[in-house]
């Protein structure tokens, strides 16, 4: 049985599709807010965030959705994503520990970093 | 570790492809040397193929139709992204980020050797093998002696057994499991803890209260499981040898082979010895029993991880001898004579187990897992003149199904249970065999709002030949009021049939008349034992000026709705009878964690206990059950030292009436203290040397008539505290 990647022509969206991307974050806080505004997302099964490597790896209905719609959603929860920005107001309302180094920048002093 | 080979699988390629998988090195520069880095993250860019490294530094992993760019990465190195054109073996070295460079700021936190959590639903706390090295010695039942919601009590004054309980109730209501299969049961509850060797623990989880009802339903007041070491994560060659100055030796050796990446083998090899004979009190009986064990374990485990597949296949031998009573007694002149009391407890037990897991790969929320378990246990022994020998025979099968509902939010498992026990026993001059037989079916769904609220309720339905049909109910409810602030609250029922001779085997080293309801009857006219559990629990984080700390209040209540009573009242008889009336166990821990600095520790608790039940000579207290016990522990950890000291304190218990004390007895309060040093030259070896009740404390005259074994008072049953007094000694441990 094959199954598609990301970008592949697909003959017909899996039920239990299977990607990642990254997302910007620095602790288990982060992995809690990540992870649930993920599976927030109806028709997403499975959210797992990984800290080192910020890699948030689904499991989603791709009939139901698109993964850009997953996307969006842990970006207003606060969190840079691959193709997605967070609201400066919202990223700016995390917990201190949260404020992570946001995608493009660089870490500024006395910010904190993954943890 | 288990969980490692879990996400491996759960990043395995779904393509099933001629092209072998990638397998390589990853190694970082410390001074002169290269060191293997364990917990790398590795994974194909823009993909959800990954692995992490293992403790030597290696991987494997297979390879990825889309991309051949593969991500090295690690908390405090640069991440790397090497082009991978050949199947050569990748030797990977991580740079260390740049000190220079502000990005990363690495905070590492040893991970607590006792972990209560935060998180979990069930109140279960998790201890690793670290901890089990602060116990003095040797087996499981010694593996306690640090732990502070297990009280470890002195099962008679002859055999030197520890026995096990937790908020008030002792053993038989606890359900004490290997790597979930129920193992110390029916003819191995006293001892049974004594044949599993502390060196073979990887962890155990300890839950309070009435569990899940995936393991069956015997868990009536909690649940201790052990994971042994997995073949894939053993020591490749591990030597320990233990030596106390009052005789006691013990050895370990521990290999593993990996036959393939897949496939993987260990062996554990455990020998230990009491050559001693010890008779500080000058009773002529012996403090410490002579005994001889040896003890094998061969592990198989095979993981495919393209495929899903995960098993285990386990093989257990052991022999243990142990001989108690009479300095003077030989059993070869004095076996089955008046001239010198003495007894024999010779055990033989074979233990097989099967193990097969499935999770798709693509589908990590969805399991399917296999069990099937065999146990024979032999045991022929003789006290004095009374002769008691069991063997019980076991079968125990399981299949779980794991998955979830609409996502990971809406979790359920369901599966059936099978167990079959054969019991043959030989009580003084009468047999008595039977057969306890059930099946059963759960179905258990847990659900993780993933704020505040989360909480299972399962069900089981179970029909057992003796027990009859029946429905067993548990639930429990996790509120996270905060991030360090967390409640608890779980209910459940629990039933057993109960083992009145191997659960109460202590009572064959005395002259005790034993009476029961029905002598004809194959039960003896007991009925089925049932109980309900209600617990609470807060567990609340905070700084103590500056230092993590947590406090922890739990409350549980265990009421028996049938119970077979016990009574050691009448000196010179123990009665069973059924209970007629109420029975309970209630019991308040109140406990202090705080980390005094990086490396110190600190542990402290207060138990209050009231435990009631009606005997037939009216409500008492259970006797040798204190009321107030006080436990406190330091602990330092650094890379070349360890040192440890544990502080018990028991207060006064009610010793029921025996010969020498017609109106029973109010014990005197005591404590003991239980000190360690290691010391770790290299990371490959560790000497340690401690004293187990180095204050020498030690209970007088517990063996009542002891100058006339063989006459009707005779009692070695009766005991509260050590008898064996203080035991100082060395050991090392060499990993190669």
């Amino acid at each position: 049985m094959t199954l598609p990647f990301l970008g592949m022509a697909q003959d017909q969206p899996s039920k239990s599709q299977s990607d990642a991307f990254e997302v910007y974050g620095n602790c288990n806080m982060c992995k809690s807010r990540i992870e649930k505004a993920a599976l927030n997302v109806n028709g997403v099964k499975y959210a797992s965030w990984d800290i080192p490597s910020g890699n948030l790896k689904l499991i989603y209905n791709a009939r139901k959705i698109h993964i850009d719609s997953v996307q969006a959603a842990v970006a207003v929860s606060g969190h840079d994503t691959r193709d997605f920005k967070a609201d400066s107001l919202v990223y700016n309302e995390l917990p201190f520990c949260c404020q992570y180094v946001r995608k493009g920048e660089k870490a500024k002093d006395g910010q904190m970093t993954k943890h | 570790m288990y969980l490692k080979s879990l996400v491996f699988l759960c990043m395995a390629s779904w393509m099933v492809s001629a092209q072998q998988s990638f397998s390589g090195i990853v190694r970082y520069q410390e001074g002169q040397v290269l060191r293997p880095l364990e917990g790398v993250n590795i994974y194909w860019s823009g993909t959800t193929i990954g692995t992490t490294t293992n403790e030597e530094g290696h991987f494997s992993i297979p390879p990825s139709e889309d991309t051949n760019q593969l991500v090295f990465s690690y908390i405090g190195f640069e991440t790397d992204t090497l082009i991978i054109q050949s199947d050569e073996v990748i030797h990977q070295l991580m740079r260390p980020k740049n000190e220079d460079d502000l990005d990363e700021v690495v905070v590492s936190k040893r991970r607590k050797s006792v972990q209560k959590s935060y998180f979990e639903t069930q109140n279960i706390v998790t201890v690793s093998s670290d901890e089990l090295l602060k116990a003095a010695c040797c087996n499981l039942a010694e593996s306690f002696e640090t732990n502070p919601s297990i009280d470890v009590n002195f099962n008679d004054a002859l055999t030197g057994v520890k026995q096990v309980q937790m908020i008030g109730l002792a053993s038989p209501y606890l359900m004490i499991s290997e790597e979930n299969i129920p193992m110390v049961r029916g003819a191995s509850q006293v001892y049974g803890l004594s044949f599993t060797p502390g060196t073979w623990v990887e962890s155990m989880q300890i839950t309070k209260g009435a569990g899940s009802v995936v393991n069956g339903f015997e868990s009536m007041t909690g649940q201790i499981n052990t994971e042994l070491k997995k073949p894939l994560t053993s020591e490749k060659l591990f030597l320990n040898l233990f030596r106390s100055l009052n005789g006691r030796s013990e050895l370990n050796l521990h290999t593993k082979t990996d036959l393939s990446p897949k496939l993987s083998t260990n062996l554990f090899v455990h020998l230990n010895q009491r050559s001693q004979k010890n008779d500080r009190n000058n009773d002529d009986f012996l403090d410490t029993p002579l005994s001889d064990q040896w003890n094998v374990l061969n592990r198989w485990q095979y993981i495919d991880a393209q495929k899903g597949f995960v098993s285990f296949l386990n093989l257990r031998l052991m022999g243990d001898q142990k001989q108690l009573g009479s300095v003077d007694f030989d059993p070869d002149l004095h076996k089955n004579t008046t001239d010198f009391w003495g007894s024999e407890i010779i055990t033989n037990r074979l233990d097989a187990s099967f193990k097969l897991g499935y999770v798709n790969p693509m589908i990590p929320y969805e399991s399917i897992g296999f069990q099937l378990a065999h146990s024979r246990h032999d045991q022929d022994s003789y006290f004095g003149l009374r002769t008691y020998d069991i063997n019980h025979q076991s079968w125990y099968g399981s299949l779980l199904f794991n998955s979830i509902i609409n996502n990971t939010k809406h979790k359920f498992k369901t599966g059936l249970n099978l167990a079959y026990d054969a019991y043959d026993e030989q009580v003084l001059t009468d047999s008595y065999n039977r057969i306890d037989r059930s099946v059963g079916g759960y179905f258990e769904y847990t659900y993780d709002s993933l704020e505040k609220l989360s909480g299972s309720l399962g069900v089981r339905y179970d029909h057992h030949n003796q027990l009859g049909g029946f429905v067993t109910p548990r639930m429990h409810l996790r509120y996270k009021f905060s991030d360090l602030t967390t409640l608890r609250f779980s209910v459940g029922s629990g039933r057993k049939t109960a083992n009145v001779f191997s659960e109460n085997q202590k009572l064959f080293a005395s002259s005790r008349t034993i009476e029961l309801p029905n002598v004809s009857d194959s039960r003896f006219g007991l009925l089925p034992e049932r109980s309900w559990n209600y617990g609470f629990s807060v567990v609340k984080g905070f700084d103590l000026w500056k230092m993590p700390s947590s406090l922890t209040l739990d409350l549980f209540r265990t009421e028996f709705v049938n119970q077979v009573v016990v009574d050691w009242e009448t000196p010179n008889a123990i009665r069973f009878y059924n209970l007629e009336g109420d029975s309970f166990a209630n019991s308040l821990q109140l406990g202090f964690d705080s980390e005094l600095a990086s490396d110190l520790n600190l542990r402290l608790a207060y138990k209050y206990y009231d435990v009631q039940l009606d005997y037939e000579s009216g409500r008492k207290q259970k006797p040798l059950q204190p009321e107030h016990r006080f436990f406190a522990n330091l602990g330092y950890v650094s890379s070349k030292w360890r040192l440890d000291g544990t502080y018990q304190y028991t207060g006064s218990m009610r010793v029921p009436a025996t010969g020498d004390h017609p109106n029973g007895q109010q014990t005197q309060s005591f404590g003991l203290i239980n000190a360690q040093i290691t010391y770790i030259p290299t990371p490959k070896l560790e000497f340690y040397v401690g004293a187990e009740n180095a204050a020498d404390f030690r209970q007088v005259d517990p063996i009542v008539s002891v100058d006339d074994p063989f006459g009707t008072s005779f009692d070695t049953t009766q005991v509260y505290a050590p008898v064996e007094g203080s035991m100082t000694y060395v050991g090392m441990r060499y990993n190669f």
